[in-house]
């Protein structure tokens, strides 16, 4: 606790301008919020929401960051592929609920070995914006070849029948779903499943191991190619679940469903500090409730500027992220 | 590339017999020559076949009476094919070589303006049966092309009646409002809402913008669920307005929808627009007798139901046809005259002219309810 304390101090020393804007914005929210603090309440809750998905999201994104420093912009597209196969899970084939995630994981994670296996294998040991740009290609492929009329269609499609029966309850003016809950516990699963594997297991030991350092571990025994290969199943894994929570709350899927998302999410592993698993959870948080926030008190219009200008400042003043320095271990 | 060849051939060889029957036919003293446009092939080929056997039909039936003012009536078929370019050639080949004194089409805003523009310097009438672009009927520094009329009502329109059923109809006091920045239909409709609804009497209490690229409303959503207005009046396209209901309906709010004819779609999620409500320019539930007739008589000669391009095309023909009755002459400056001060019952709705030359007619309003879009009223604005 001093210590944190030594570290805010020392960081209000060096950059008192940023940290008096921050304090006022603060002082500007908390204004507002006594204005109507139902309507608060409100664009928090809804704000978690949407926090919890692109953690889900921005955790494929650092954790493939951090083994490989390779920035995965097809994980936005993998997230998309997980709703379709949700969507066909449920609608087509009336699978009930956790099935259906458990497919679109699968999937998901079989789609991100093969990407892997095709596009950044070869390049591995190429500059790093050989592999980039490809990441790049990659999205745009996935994107257009399922927009073909014999793949998905470029139309939108409307998520109906639900896997779940939507029920709401009003809680001190303040709307809950049960999609939100089940949001909010399955992200937290996954987290504390992830958790647990990364630092507390053999496999979790390796990854961070060749996260560390790839040539000692491959010394070590370790079957570096192995480890790199899950952690892209397991990045693609989580993105698929997030893929379905998100069409689940937004029930409307199109093959570019993954762009936005995938964008917001990749700030969120930015702002946290890429390459740290707690920081792209918090990050993701933060960008969620930034973003209701800022619709509802801007204007939904500004929301994409604003967020897009955190990933420049974040850039600018702190490339390293939230927690970029704490986070020593990496995975 | 060689399907349109064929079809072209195919065009030019129909041509050739309506020609022939045309020549035969100018043994009769008193002849009309009239162009119906449209496109006939292309992606947008069933809005042209609508709006061409809505005017045939029309054409039929005034013929079969005698004609209008005694007049013979004869036709030439244009392909317009939704595309300024083929546009302005057919309205070079139906104005110049047809030598046709009327024009009953086209179709799309976007091939209906060049024709327009280049008819209007031959003194060809022109009555568009569906393109509701404001450009169709004035030029850009906001003067009335004289030439120029339409048989439906202009995007903004819609918002205007929305605005009075939702005073009138639904006895709403308070609304709530939602648009698309840089989607000029769907702006137009919100703005012209807003001001109708508070010119009667109605407060607006959320008028809120997103982007194209939108899918999480929450934010505003949470706005609208705080106000709690009596309407929500959301002029998207069918899937905006698919996810936005669907979100709102998580979202506990009970504010009755109201839409445009942007709704109007077989993809439309009709179970998150449930109660909804949206303007539309005709809808075959519509029980007047003169519907009822017209779905009876389409249905004999087409054997399907006609849709609102169909019964665009033939009230925009029947407009034209019934101004020349009444002006006597084929003269176009006295039929222009004529549509000016016309009044007249179409199937749509009655319909007189302002002076942009826009009708001033009623709108149907329709209600989804259980899965289905039925008609449920017809507003005068």
């Amino acid at each position: 606790m001093q210590k944190l304390l030594n570290r805010i101090a020392v960081s209000v020393r060096k950059s008192p301008v940023i940290w008096a804007i921050g304090v006022l914005l603060l002082a500007w929210l908390a204004g507002r919020a006594r204005q109507n603090p139902v309507l608060f309440a409100q664009f928090l809750v809804d704000g978690i929401r949407l926090g919890f998905v692109y953690a889900l999201v921005a955790l494929g994104y650092t954790m493939v960051y951090g083994i490989v420093r390779l920035i995965n912009f097809a994980h936005g597209d993998v997230f998309m592929i997980g709703a379709f196969a949700a969507f066909f899970a449920t609608t087509r084939y009336h699978w009930s609920f956790v099935p259906a995630m458990v497919l679109a994981m699968v999937v998901c994670a079989f789609l991100s070995v093969v990407i892997e296996r095709i596009a950044y294998k070869p390049l591995r040991d190429a500059p790093r914006i050989s592999a980039l740009i490809t990441a790049v290609g990659m999205s745009f492929f996935l994107e257009y070849f399922t927009a073909l009329n014999f793949v998905f269609t470029p139309n939108f499609i409307v998520f109906a029948p639900q896997p779940l029966q939507f029920k709401s309850w009003n809680v001190l003016g303040v709307t809950v779903s049960n999609i939100m809950f089940v949001i909010i516990a399955v992200g937290t699963i996954c987290l504390v499943a992830l958790y647990y594997l990364v630092y507390r297991t053999k496999l979790g030991k390796a990854m961070r191991a060749v996260a560390w350092d790839k040539p000692t571990a491959r010394l070590m025994g370790i079957d570096v190619d192995l480890v790199i290969t899950f952690t892209f199943a397991l990045g693609a894994a989580l993105a698929g679940v997030g893929g379905m929570l998100y069409v689940v709350a937004y029930p409307q899927i199109r093959t570019f469903l993954g762009v936005m998302p995938g964008l917001k999410s990749f700030i969120a592993a930015v702002f946290g500090g890429i390459g740290s698993i707690p920081g792209a959870f918090i990050g993701a948080l933060t960008i969620g409730m930034v973003e209701t926030l800022a619709a509802g008190y801007l204007s939904s219009t500004l929301r994409d500027t604003i967020v897009f200008s955190i990933l420049i400042i974040v850039l600018l003043l702190r490339p390293t992220g939230l927690f970029g320095e704490a986070a020593k271990e990496k995975a | 590339m060689k399907r349109r060849f064929l079809s072209l051939i195919v065009v030019v060889l129909l041509l050739g017999i309506v020609l022939s029957g045309c020549k035969t036919a100018t043994t009769t003293a008193k002849t009309v020559k009239i162009a119906v446009v449209g496109p006939l092939t292309g992606a947008q080929a069933t809005f042209g076949e609508g709006n061409k056997n809505g005017a045939l039909l029309a054409i039929e039936e005034w013929n079969a009476k005698g004609g209008p003012a005694g007049y013979k009536i004869e036709y030439v078929l244009g392909d317009s094919q939704c595309d300024p370019k083929a546009a302005a050639d057919v309205a070079k080949k139906v104005v110049d070589e047809d030598k046709v004194q009327f024009i009953i089409g086209a179709v799309c805003s976007s091939e209906t303006i060049p024709i327009v523009d280049y008819a209007s310097t031959k003194k060809v009438v022109l009555m568009s049966g569906t393109s509701t672009s404001a450009k169709v009927t004035v030029d850009d520094s906001g003067n009335t092309k004289k030439y120029a009329f339409r048989a439906c009502f202009i995007d903004p329109f819609q918002g205007k009646v929305m605005a009075g059923f939702a005073l009138n109809n639904l006895k709403a006091k308070t609304a709530a409002v939602v648009l698309e920045v840089g989607n000029d239909y769907i702006i137009g409709l919100a703005e012209e809402f807003k001001k109708a609804f508070e010119a009667g009497g109605g407060k607006v209490v959320v008028y809120e913008s997103f982007v194209k690229e939108d899918t999480d409303f929450s934010a505003i959503l949470a706005k609208v669920k705080d106000a709690n207005p009596d309407v929500f009046f959301v002029p998207t396209y069918y899937d905006k307005v698919s996810l936005i209901g669907a979100q709102a309906k998580q979202k506990g709010i009970t504010s009755v929808l109201l839409g445009g004819d942007g709704w109007d779609s077989a993809d439309l999620d009709t179970a998150a627009v449930e109660g909804g409500f949206f303007s539309n320019h005709y809808h075959p539930g519509d029980s007047r007798p003169i519907v009822v007739d017209w779905i009876k008589k389409y249905q004999a000669k087409y054997n399907k139901v006609p849709d609102a391009l169909a019964t665009g095309g033939y009230d925009a023909a029947n407009l034209v046809l019934a101004a020349i009755d009444k002006a006597g002459s084929i003269d176009p400056d006295a039929v222009v005259t004529a549509i000016e001060g016309i009044s007249y019952d179409a199937v749509s709705g009655k319909i007189t002219f302002d002076a942009q030359h826009n009708p001033i007619k009623a709108a149907a309003v329709l209600k989804v309810q259980g899965g289905q879009v039925l008609y449920e009223a017809t507003v005068n604005p």
